[in-house]
């Protein structure tokens, strides 16, 4: 059926940049308005959708084809929003709701306003489910891109770290391992070799359990030759987290990172897990 | 009549969060909707709240709501007529 | 490669599984009602299940003492459905679960967040663990003991469109052998203020391509369809039929409303035709979204006026039984079409009387019984542009 292989054509982050402060990381955020140039499409956008929006702009800069599949990942979607409507379900008393935060707050709000804002009418949909969110984004644009249904498409995944999550969460003992952080990563994936490609997609798995560490280490052994990688580079979340921080689509930043943190080419396995999901990308590098 | 001009322009971009226009830039006749200042389906949602919040004024269909939200004159000429606070 | 549909399982206002279903059809009557599920000071006609938790977890066999969101519990009820009707008799299948949800745990979010939002050390820890949308999915997951792959969609009103596409798909390429797919929502205060803040809400019973129609009526349910390769068929598999088309294009007009002339619906069935290799003239029957709000109604006909032209086939929205069931709303009109092909009915559109002007196109509005129908299409559109379609045959 893979008619074709699949391949990272062009990539962009936003991510933290800086030292958590007090366990939170901050993702770096650009001036928006430089990339979302429609005022009128801007003014209703909350943080995470302009922080996705944008690094999908970022992403697509200079890229003349357009991407016949929008295909998106949010592990918590529009958390400031829904909060906010919340609240205002509360404080309002059902009465005179400001419907705005309303509709930015369903979890296809960023897909949309990419296509939007691209005027671009294509397969257009949006994955949720924790630590896998990212990764059925990818296998979905995978299938799509090994059967030749597309040629070129945009997968990418943002999360938000709100106060109110930030808290929740710490209150439930998430950030134990790493900080809680934040940001959008997107991918231009192709299925025909460029000058400019970056890698090739080998595989994407996704397990879940709980599972000790050698259990996860013999699975990703297994992965490796199943895939005839057994010399890939591994690239941990012990390795990116202490980057984004800890969050549901972190892996994507992952991918990031390897693609353009690590240096020699060669197979790089990202490795990741958070909680009961664990998920394993294997990607072969073009360039140092 | 300029007051309440000034007051409903100032609420327009405070609940559009029209950022970057001022209450200045805003052309008494100009329309509001499509090509003037480009608002759409929502704001139309937004300024029925501001109607109620501020003027205890009842519109329950956004569609039967195009003449009266034509322009800031049209706007403000209906909030006159009709206002309850 | 076609992909078969061997199981179906459905919740909603109008009853537990296909029986229930056939029945309020026949009867013309809707699950609408009052409010029953949470606190709310607005009035609205709404299409709850007609059971509390409580009884779902009983009638699941769960631990009554043990939290789930209604969501989930929902899920479970029609997926089990469609599972054990599937039967699966042979062993080492590689089954997958997609399901889907507009707002997820969403009715014990809002409980926490009301304790919450007064002091932060309050509300309990697991009323909020069940927000996110994968949790319903797991919960899912857990009950059925599947172990293989899983993952959660969420693109608004067209979500289980979009969740039963991935598991069409990834049974084509081979991934998997079967696939459990669809979508649930529960009803909760969060969704009906804000279809009530967009003021598209009607107070009456909704009126769905009607002239006179005022908005939609909320409701809550679930939908699942088994999705099964041919391979993996053995002599016992009862097949309904099959899934041969199932597109999705996103309008990319506005965040919320629908374009005048219907692009995005146009494309999404017109690309479902093409990747079933079919006509539009093939088509016997079209289970509508029918949201029965001003802008989605108008869109859509026109849409099916420049696909069909002239040679529109029968339709209707069973929105106007079931309510507008959001993320489970296409997983459930999935199930309706497989009901049509194999009992070879169409469902009737309640409270239809005069067509709208500018598209003329007139509603079936009585149950229509011994129909020969091989081709059923399945529209589904969403916030966000999101437009969806799928198409089953015989």
């Amino acid at each position: 059926m893979n008619k074709y292989s699949v391949y990272i054509q062009s990539l962009a982050s936003i991510y933290p940049q800086d030292e958590a402060v007090e366990g939170r990381f901050s993702a770096c955020e650009p001036d928006y308005k430089e990339w979302i140039k429609d005022a009128g499409l801007r003014r209703r956008m909350s943080r995470i959708v302009k922080m996705g929006v944008t690094a999908a702009l970022q992403c697509l800069q200079n890229i003349s084809e357009k991407p016949e599949a929008i295909i998106t990942a949010t592990g918590l979607g529009c958390l400031a929003d829904s909060e906010k409507f919340l609240q205002s379900i509360g404080s309002h008393h059902e009465e005179l709701l400001s419907p705005t935060p309303f509709i930015q707050s369903t979890f296809n709000t960023i897909g949309g306003q990419i296509a939007l804002l691209l005027g671009n009418k294509a397969y257009n949909t949006t994955y949720v489910h924790r630590a896998f969110s990212f990764e059925s984004a990818l296998i979905d644009g995978l299938m799509q891109l090994q059967a030749g249904d597309a040629g070129s498409l945009l997968v990418g995944s943002v999360d938000e770290l709100t106060p109110t999550a930030y808290h929740i969460l710490a209150r439930m003992g998430v950030w134990r391992k790493f900080p809680a952080g934040e940001g959008a990563s997107f991918f231009l994936l192709g299925n025909q070799k460029m000058e400019r490609t970056i890698a090739r997609i080998v595989a994407v798995d996704m397990v879940s359990g709980d599972f000790s560490q050698d259990q996860l280490a013999e699975k990703r052994l297994n992965f490796l030759q199943k895939n005839n990688a057994s010399d890939a580079a591994v690239v941990s979340d012990d390795m990116f987290k202490p980057i984004c921080g800890e969050y549901q689509t972190a892996s994507s930043f992952g991918l990031w990172y390897a693609c353009t943190q690590l240096n020699g080419a060669g197979f790089v396995l990202i490795a990741n897990s958070f909680l009961h999901n664990h998920t394993m990308v294997l990607i072969e590098k073009f360039k140092g | 009549m300029d007051q309440l001009k000034k007051e409903l322009k100032e609420a327009l971009i405070q609940a559009l969060n029209l950022e970057d226009i001022t209450a200045e830039e805003i052309v008494d006749e100009d329309p509001l909707f499509g090509d003037g200042l480009g608002l759409d389906s929502i704001d139309a949602l937004e300024i029925i709240l501001i109607l109620e919040r501020n003027y205890g004024i009842r519109l329950t269909k956004p569609e039967e709501s195009k003449e009266i939200f034509y322009s800031i004159n049209t706007l403000a000429d209906f909030i006159g007529k009709n206002r309850k606070k | 490669m076609s992909v078969a549909v061997t199981g179906i399982g459905c919740v909603s206002g109008l009853g537990c599984g296909a029986e229930e279903h056939l029945q309020a059809f026949r009867a013309g009557r809707s699950g609408l009602g009052e409010v029953t599920l949470f606190q709310t000071t607005l009035q609205l006609p709404v299409a709850e299940v007609k059971r509390s938790n409580e009884q779902l977890k009983n009638h699941l066999g769960l631990d009554p003492d043990r939290l789930f969101s209604r969501t989930a519990l929902l899920g479970m009820v029609a997926s089990r459905q469609a599972f054990q009707d599937a039967g699966f008799p042979n062993e080492g299948l590689r089954i997958g679960l997609i399901s889907s949800s507009s707002v997820g745990g969403m009715d014990l979010s809002e409980q926490f967040y009301a304790e919450y939002a007064v002091n932060q050390r309050k509300g309990r820890l697991r009323m909020v663990a069940h927000h996110d949308i994968g949790d319903h999915t797991e919960r899912i997951a857990d009950y059925l003991h599947l172990e293989g792959f899983r993952t959660s969609v969420s693109t608004a009103c067209s979500s289980s469109a979009n969740a039963i596409m991935l598991g069409a798909r990834m049974i084509e390429q081979g991934l998997l052998d079967a696939v459990l797919a669809g979508g649930v929502d529960a009803l909760c205060r969060f969704t009906l203020n804000g279809f009530n803040s967009l003021m598209i809400l009607d107070s009456a019973p909704c009126r769905p391509f009607d002239e006179s129609r005022a908005g939609l009526n909320l409701g809550e349910g679930a939908g699942y369809l088994v999705l099964q390769s041919e391979k993996s068929l053995t002599p016992e598999s009862k097949v309904y039929c099959r899934l041969t088309g199932y597109a999705n294009a996103n309008d990319a007009y506005h965040q919320t409303a629908s374009s005048p002339d219907g692009e995005g619906a146009f494309l999404a069935m017109r690309h479902a035709l093409d990747k079933a290799g079919i006509d539009p003239s093939s088509v016997d029957y079209i289970n509508l979204h029918g949201t029965g709000t001003h802008n989605n109604d108008l869109s859509e006909s026109t849409a099916i006026k420049r696909l069909f032209g002239e040679q529109v086939p029968p339709l209707s929205s069973t929105k106007s039984f079931t309510g507008h069931t959001l993320g489970a709303a296409a997983g459930l009109e999935a199930v309706f079409s497989v009901l049509v092909l194999s009992e070879g009915v169409i469902f009737p559109t309640l409270n239809f009387k005069s067509p709208i002007k500018q598209t003329g196109l007139i509603a079936v509005t009585e149950m229509m019984e011994d129909q020969d129908i091989t081709t059923v299409l399945s529209n589904s559109f969403g916030f966000g542009g999101n437009n969806a379609a799928l198409i089953f045959q015989q």
